[in-house]
C-alpha cells in the first residue's frame, strides 16, 4: 500500500514537472532573446551566441518611429484616466444593481446581458465615426482622451463581479445603519465601499491593466500617429516586416519591460480576486 | 425627521410614483395632462420652479434642436442623401473641384442621433407628467410637496439609483447603444467598398444583404458556413479543454500527497501574468516557420535541416496549433479559478466514495466533475461566449491565414469575428460586417440566453443574502 501511494505521488509530482517546463519555457525563451547580443530576426539556434543589456538601453534611446518611452508614459496616463472613470461607473451600477431594488433593474441586467452579446468592436466603426463627427479624432491629444472614453465609456455594463462581491455583504449591516439615520448614499460611502477593498482593489487593477493590453481598438483609434501609439500597438508594430529584422531584440526586451510591472499587478489581483469571488463579511 | 419618514412612507404606500404612462393620463388633472406637452407645467403652477424650469429647459432645448437641425436630419436619414459628389469645372483656377454632396455616413449617424434624442425626451415627456401627477396626488392628500432641496436630499435616499446610475448609463448609450444601432441599421444598407462615402452615396436596400449571405452557392454564403462551423468547433473544443485539462490540473496540484503547492501553482499563475498579447505575439514567432520550434524539430532530427512544420501555413496544422496554445493559455486560468471551489466540496463525498471503493476516476465523474459543473456552469457560459468573440487568440497568432482563395476575404482559421474585421477595416464592406455582427448576436443571444436562465444564479440571486 505504501509503495503504491509512494509511486503515484511521484508520478504525479514529475509530470507537474513535466507540465511546468512546458509553461515556463515560453516564457524563459521570451527573456533569453531579450539578452540575446546578435540582432537580425529568426536564427538557426536556440541559444544565444552572446549576452547584452543593449537590447534594453536602446529601446529607451527611442527614435522618431519606434519611441519605446514615450509610448510608455502613454499608456500609463491613458491607464490612469480610464481606471479611475470606469472603476467609478463600475462600483455605482454594481452597487445599484445589487442593493437597491426599483422599477428598471431586471430589465437593466437584461439589457447588459443582450448588450454584452454583440461582438465588441462591431460597434467600433460607429464609435469611430461618432468620434471623428465631434471633432475629438483633429489631433493626437485629443485621440488618447478619445481613448480613455472609448475604454471606459460602456464599462458600466461589465458590474457582474463587483455585484456578486456586493451580493455577499449582509444585509442586516445595511439595515443597522438605516436604523442609526443613516442615507443610502452614507450606507453606500461609509459602509459598503470600506467593506469592499478586495473587490475595489480588482476592479481597480484589472481596468488598469485593460489598455496595457488591448489592441484593437488602439489601433483604429491612433491609426498612423505612431509618437501617441500605447504599447501594444507599439510593439505590434516593430514586428512589422520593414522593422523586424532590427527590432526583434528589441521587441522581446519590451516584452519583458512591461510584462514585470503587469505580472506584479496581476499576482497582487489573484489574492483580491480569491476574496472577492469568496466574499466579503462571512455572517 | 420621524414625521418625514413617515410621510416619505405614506407616499410609497401610495404609490403615484409606480403609475404608467396611461394612468397618469386617466387619473390626471388638466394641468398634469397638459404636462405632457409643456414640460414642468405641473410643477411649476405648485410652486416646484426649479425642477419645473429644468423640465422646461429641456424642452426648449430640443425643440430648437429639432428645428434648427433635427427636422433635416431625419429627412436625410430616410433618404440617406440625394446630393451626389461632383465635379466642377473652375475656370479661374483651370481645375476641376469637388462639389461638396451629401454624405450618406453623415447622414445616418445623425438621423440615428436624432432618433436617440426624441426616444429621450419622450421618456422626459413622461417624467415631466408623473412628476405633475405625484404632485397632484400629494395636494389632494394634503401631503407635503417637495421643494427643490428635497429633491436633491431624495437623491441620496430613495432616488439614490437615479443618481448613481446616470453617468454610467449616459456612457453606456454614447458609446454602446447609438454606435449598435448604427451598425445594425448600416446592415440595411448598401454601404460596401463600391459605395465609399463622401465620394458616393449608399442607399437603403433592405433585406438584400442577409439574402446575399444565405443564398445557394455565392461566394458570401461558400464562406459564411464554414466560418461559421470552424467558430463553433472552435469554441467547444476551446472552451471544453481548457475546463477539463485546468481542472484536473488543479486537481493534481490540491491533492493530499503533493508538496510545494504554492511552488506549483505559481509555476502555471507566470504564464497568465504575462499580458496575454505578449504571449500571443511572441507564440507567433516561437511557431515561426523559423521560429525555434522549428529549429529545435531539426536539431534533433525529425524534420530535414531545411524543412518546416507549417504551424501556421496548413489549414489543419493551423487549427492544431492555434487550440493548443490556447490550452496553453487558457488552463492556468481555469486552474486559478477552480482551486477556491475544489477545496469546498465537502470531504464527505469523498469519504464516502473511497469507502464504496470507488477509484479516482470515478470520483472524479461522479462527485467533482458534476459538482464543479453545478457551481460553474456560468462560468463557462461566459468563457464559451467568449471564445466565440475571441478575437485577440486568432487575430495575433495566424490573423485568420493560411487564406483561401474559395472564401470571401476569409482564411482558413477565421472565426466570424476575426472575418468581421477583415470585411470592414480591410475591405471596407460595412455592411457585410454589420450582418455578421448581427449573426454572431443571434447566435450568442439564442445560446446563452436559454441556458443562462436555467442557472440556480439567475433564478435566485438572493440566495445567499
Amino acid at each position: 500500500m505504501k509503495t503504491k501511494k509512494f509511486i503515484t505521488n511521484t508520478a504525479c509530482h514529475i509530470l507537474l514537472a513535466v507540465l511546468s517546463v512546458i509553461w515556463v519555457l515560453p516564457i524563459f525563451y521570451v527573456i533569453l532573446t531579450s539578452f540575446r547580443k546578435e540582432g537580425g530576426s529568426y536564427k538557426s539556434y536556440i541559444w544565444p551566441r552572446g549576452f547584452t543589456f543593449d537590447n534594453y538601453i536602446n529601446l529607451f534611446n527611442g527614435n522618431s518611429s519606434i519611441n519605446f518611452t514615450r509610448w510608455f508614459t502613454n499608456t500609463f496616463v491613458i491607464a490612469i484616466f480610464s481606471t479611475i472613470l470606469s472603476a467609478f461607473f463600475v462600483l455605482c451600477v454594481s452597487y445599484v444593481m445589487s442593493r437597491l431594488r426599483f422599477k428598471m433593474r431586471k430589465k437593466f441586467m437584461n439589457i447588459a446581458l443582450i448588450l454584452g452579446m454583440f461582438p465588441g468592436f462591431m460597434s467600433m466603426i460607429a464609435v469611430y465615426y461618432i468620434l471623428k463627427g465631434l471633432g475629438l479624432l483633429e489631433t493626437g491629444v485629443l485621440k488618447q482622451i478619445s481613448l480613455v472614453l472609448v475604454y471606459s465609456g460602456g464599462a458600466g455594463l461589465g458590474f457582474y463581479m463587483a455585484k456578486g462581491f456586493f451580493d455577499t455583504i449582509p444585509k442586516s449591516i445595511d439595515e443597522a445603519a438605516y436604523i442609526d439615520g443613516a442615507t443610502k448614499w452614507d450606507t453606500f460611502i461609509r459602509i459598503t465601499i470600506p467593506l469592499s477593498k478586495p473587490i475595489i482593489t480588482y476592479t481597480l487593477i484589472t481596468t488598469f491593466m485593460g489598455p496595457w493590453v488591448d489592441y484593437i481598438f488602439a489601433k483604429v483609434i491612433m491609426g498612423n500617429e505612431t509618437p501617441y501609439y500605447t504599447i501594444a500597438i507599439g510593439l505590434w508594430t516593430m514586428l512589422e516586416q520593414e522593422f523586424v529584422e532590427y527590432y526583434y531584440t528589441q521587441f522581446y526586451a519590451g516584452c519583458v519591460i512591461i510584462s514585470i510591472p503587469i505580472a506584479i499587478l496581476f499576482l497582487m489581483t489573484q489574492k483580491c480576486y480569491v476574496e472577492g469571488v469568496s466574499g466579503a463579511v462571512k455572517g | 425627521m420621524k414625521t418625514k419618514k413617515k410621510e416619505a412612507q405614506s407616499a410609497v404606500a401610495g404609490r403615484p410614483g409606480d403609475s404608467n404612462a396611461i394612468q397618469v393620463w386617466k387619473d390626471g388633472d388638466t394641468t398634469t395632462r397638459l404636462s405632457y406637452f409643456v414640460f414642468g407645467l405641473g410643477n411649476l403652477v405648485n410652486k416646484q420652479i426649479v425642477r419645473g424650469l429644468l423640465f422646461l429647459i429641456m424642452e426648449i432645448a430640443y425643440l430648437a434642436y429639432l428645428f434648427s437641425f433635427g427636422i433635416g436630419a431625419l429627412g436625410n436619414f430616410m433618404t440617406l442623401g440625394t446630393v451626389e459628389q461632383g465635379q466642377v469645372y473652375n475656370e479661374a483656377l483651370g481645375i476641376y473641384e469637388y462639389s461638396t454632396g451629401d454624405n450618406s455616413m453623415l447622414c445616418l449617424l445623425y438621423g440615428v442621433i436624432t432618433i436617440v434624442l426624441t426616444a429621450a425626451i419622450l421618456f422626459i415627456a413622461y417624467m415631466s407628467a408623473k412628476s405633475a401627477y405625484c404632485t397632484q396626488k400629494r395636494k389632494e392628500k394634503g401631503q407635503h410637496i417637495p421643494s427643490f432641496m428635497d429633491d436633491l436630499r431624495s437623491l441620496k435616499e430613495e432616488n439614490l439609483h437615479a443618481f448613481l446610475l446616470a453617468m454610467p448609463i449616459i456612457g453606456i448609450i454614447c458609446f454602446t447603444i447609438v454606435p449598435l444601432i448604427f451598425m445594425i441599421l448600416i446592415a440595411f444598407t448598401s454601404y460596401d467598398h463600391e459605395h465609399q462615402p463622401p465620394g458616393n452615396l449608399f442607399s437603403w436596400v433592405g433585406l438584400d444583404n442577409f439574402k446575399a449571405m444565405f443564398s445557394q452557392g455565392s461566394a458570401l454564403a461558400s464562406t459564411f458556413w464554414p466560418v461559421l462551423t470552424w467558430t463553433l468547433i472552435w469554441a467547444v473544443v476551446a472552451t471544453v479543454s481548457c475546463y477539463i485539462l485546468g481542472l484536473l490540473l488543479a486537481i493534481l496540484i490540491n491533492r493530499k500527497g503533493t508538496r510545494g503547492k504554492g511552488f506549483w501553482r505559481f509555476m502555471f499563475v507566470l504564464s497568465v501574468a504575462v499580458p496575454q498579447f505578449v504571449t500571443l505575439l511572441s507564440m507567433r514567432t516561437i511557431f515561426n516557420a523559423n521560429g525555434p520550434v522549428n529549429v529545435l524539430l531539426r536539431e534533433i532530427g525529425l524534420i530535414g535541416a531545411t524543412e518546416s512544420i507549417p504551424f501556421f501555413t496548413n489549414s489543419l496544422y493551423a487549427k492544431i496549433t492555434i487550440i493548443c496554445i490556447n490550452i496553453w493559455i487558457g488552463v492556468p486560468f481555469t486552474m486559478l479559478s477552480t482551486t477556491g471551489i475544489l477545496q469546498n466540496i465537502p470531504a464527505e463525498l469523498y469519504e464516502a466514495a473511497k469507502i464504496d471503493g470507488a477509484n479516482s476516476a470515478t470520483i472524479f465523474w461522479k462527485i467533482t466533475l458534476p459538482y464543479m459543473l453545478f457551481i460553474m456552469t456560468p462560468n463557462l457560459i461566459t468563457s464559451f461566449t467568449g471564445n466565440i468573440n475571441n478575437f485577440n487568440v486568432i487575430f495575433l497568432l495566424s490573423g485568420g491565414g493560411p487564406d483561401s482563395l474559395e472564401y470571401y476575404y476569409a482564411g482558413k482559421t477565421d472565426l466570424l469575428v476575426t472575418w468581421l474585421y477583415r470585411l470592414t477595416i480591410t475591405q471596407k464592406d460595412y455592411n457585410l460586417g454589420a450582418v455578421i455582427g448581427i449573426l454572431v448576436f443571434i447566435i450568442l443571444a439564442v445560446l446563452s440566453l436559454t441556458t443562462y436562465r436555467r442557472t440556480g444564479s439567475y433564478k435566485d440571486e438572493g440566495a445567499f443574502q
